[in-house]
């Protein structure tokens, strides 16, 4: 009776939509479940940022002597990118150009605790405590301060379904920001945190060590439901095959899957709760 | 309080514990399943149809809690459930037993999930599940079932069994 009665509430999820009665009462016990995942969350946090400092600490020494010389090497650039900058602001005020959605200039970024995980290996999941209520819908962006961590799938009324960028099921239209080569990237085969940028064809040039970002695209009134501009990862390798149309690119990203505790849902500016 | 209530609180704690900790843990590659291994152990101790019970109550709250799909979770564990809770009957229901079928049971969860997915046309990555976790995952969760096992021994000792029938004899 019990098996046939999963099969039954498996059967009708899938059937119906998310107005459906079984979607409304999982959101419901969502919402229930929620206290009582963000307090359990809340205790194990001091255990697993001691587990991190713990980790962070051996490779401290080296991390630092590396991130001294990129800062200056980064602030040289810096001055060189505003007056970039101000010309294209500029250029672009001549020109009355036209853009898609930017980021961050267009959306308002939302901050929200990670309350739940999906529990397996299939599915990169993470469930945040915020939703509706908060002016989250289906398909928001979510990034954190490193780079995009993926998209929202499902939203209940205070809690919402974040399906990571190294789930199987996600595809965000990139570019290579040094050359400008665009494709598809997605979860990649090697390992569970490797991605990679798929669809680029054997005349485009992609360099390892390249920065890898969302590519924003708009066709008429359809858009990228990614806005151009958010890093993503690094080019680690680039490999081509003689019977294969496309290149081979791996991409490491810049966001550590692995030690997440709060995301930002981006929403554009406008949108009414 | 009743030993049905003491199950229950049991499983909604694994089921907290499980969606808001443990599953972002990675120990070599593979994260412990407290759900599995609670549902185990009380099925182990209580038989088959209180492990179906606990599966069913413990795979829907799991699937609630994390906003999965309703039901999957539900459907592999109340097999789970059933399936160790016969052996817990067919066997002497000892702690010594839970390990290796919290054992069995990860390998035969693996299995379905993996065959579930592929009819529901979701992608099932056999690989990573299969060779890259397996082990991991095997191993952490009979680690984590001697504590998980005295703890439900302690709150749920386990039903008595029936007598068996020693023979039988014509009447008359």
């Amino acid at each position: 009776m019990l098996l046939l009665a999963s099969l039954v509430i498996l059967s009708v999820y899938f059937r119906e939509s998310s107005a459906g009665v079984l979607h409304r009462a999982q959101s419901l016990g969502t919402s229930a479940l929620r206290p009582l995942l963000v307090a359990a969350e809340r205790v194990a946090q001091p255990f697993e940022d001691g587990a991190g400092w713990v980790g962070d600490l051996v490779e401290a020494k080296s991390e630092n002597a590396r991130l001294r010389a990129q800062v200056e090497e980064l602030r040289q650039q810096l001055i060189q990118n505003e007056t970039i900058r101000r010309d294209n602001i500029w250029l672009r005020q001549q020109l009355r150009y036209r853009d898609s959605p930017s980021f961050p200039t267009d959306y308002r970024a939302l901050g929200a605790r990670i309350v739940a995980r999906a529990p397996g290996r299939f599915e990169r999941q993470v469930v945040i405590a915020a939703g509706t209520g908060q002016g989250v819908r289906v398909h928001d962006p979510v990034v954190v301060a490193s780079g995009l961590l993926g998209q929202v799938t499902k939203v209940a009324k205070s809690v919402a379904q974040v399906t990571l960028l190294t789930d199987e099921t996600s595809a965000v239209s990139a570019l290579d920001l040094q050359t400008n080569a665009s494709g598809i990237l997605r979860h990649g085969q090697s390992s569970a945190s490797t991605l990679v940028l798929d669809r680029v064809t054997k005349d485009k040039v992609v360099r390892p060590g390249d920065v890898v970002i969302t590519a924003g695209w708009r066709v008429g009134r359809l858009s990228s439901i990614y806005p151009r501009g958010i890093p993503i990862g690094v080019v680690t390798s680039v490999g081509q095959l003689d019977t294969d149309v496309y290149k081979q690119i791996e991409v490491a990203p810049f966001v550590d899957f692995g030690s997440l505790d709060s995301v930002l849902v981006l929403i554009p500016k406008g949108r009414r709760r | 309080m009743t030993t049905s209530l003491k199950i229950a609180l049991l499983l909604l704690l694994s089921v907290v514990l499980q969606a808001a900790v443990l599953s972002g843990v990675d120990i070599l590659g593979g994260a412990p399943d407290l759900v599995l291994v609670s549902v185990g152990a009380v099925a182990v101790y209580r038989g088959a149809m209180v492990g179906a019970g606990a599966g069913f109550g413990a795979g829907l709250l799991l699937d609630t809690a994390t906003l999965g799909t309703l039901g999957e979770s539900s459907f592999l564990l109340t097999l789970v459930g059933y399936w160790l809770g016969r052996y817990g009957e067919t066997a002497h229901r000892g702690p010594r037993r839970v390990p290796f079928a919290v054992a069995v049971a990860t390998l035969g969860y693996a299995l379905g999930a993996l065959a579930l997915r592929f009819v529901l046309g979701q992608p099932a990555p056999a690989y990573e599940i299969l060779i890259a976790t397996l082990l991991q995952t095997m191993a952490l969760n009979v680690a984590l079932s001697w504590p998980i096992s005295a703890l439900v021994r302690r709150l749920a000792p386990p039903a008595p069994r029936a007598r068996s029938v020693e023979g039988v004899g014509s009447l008359g």
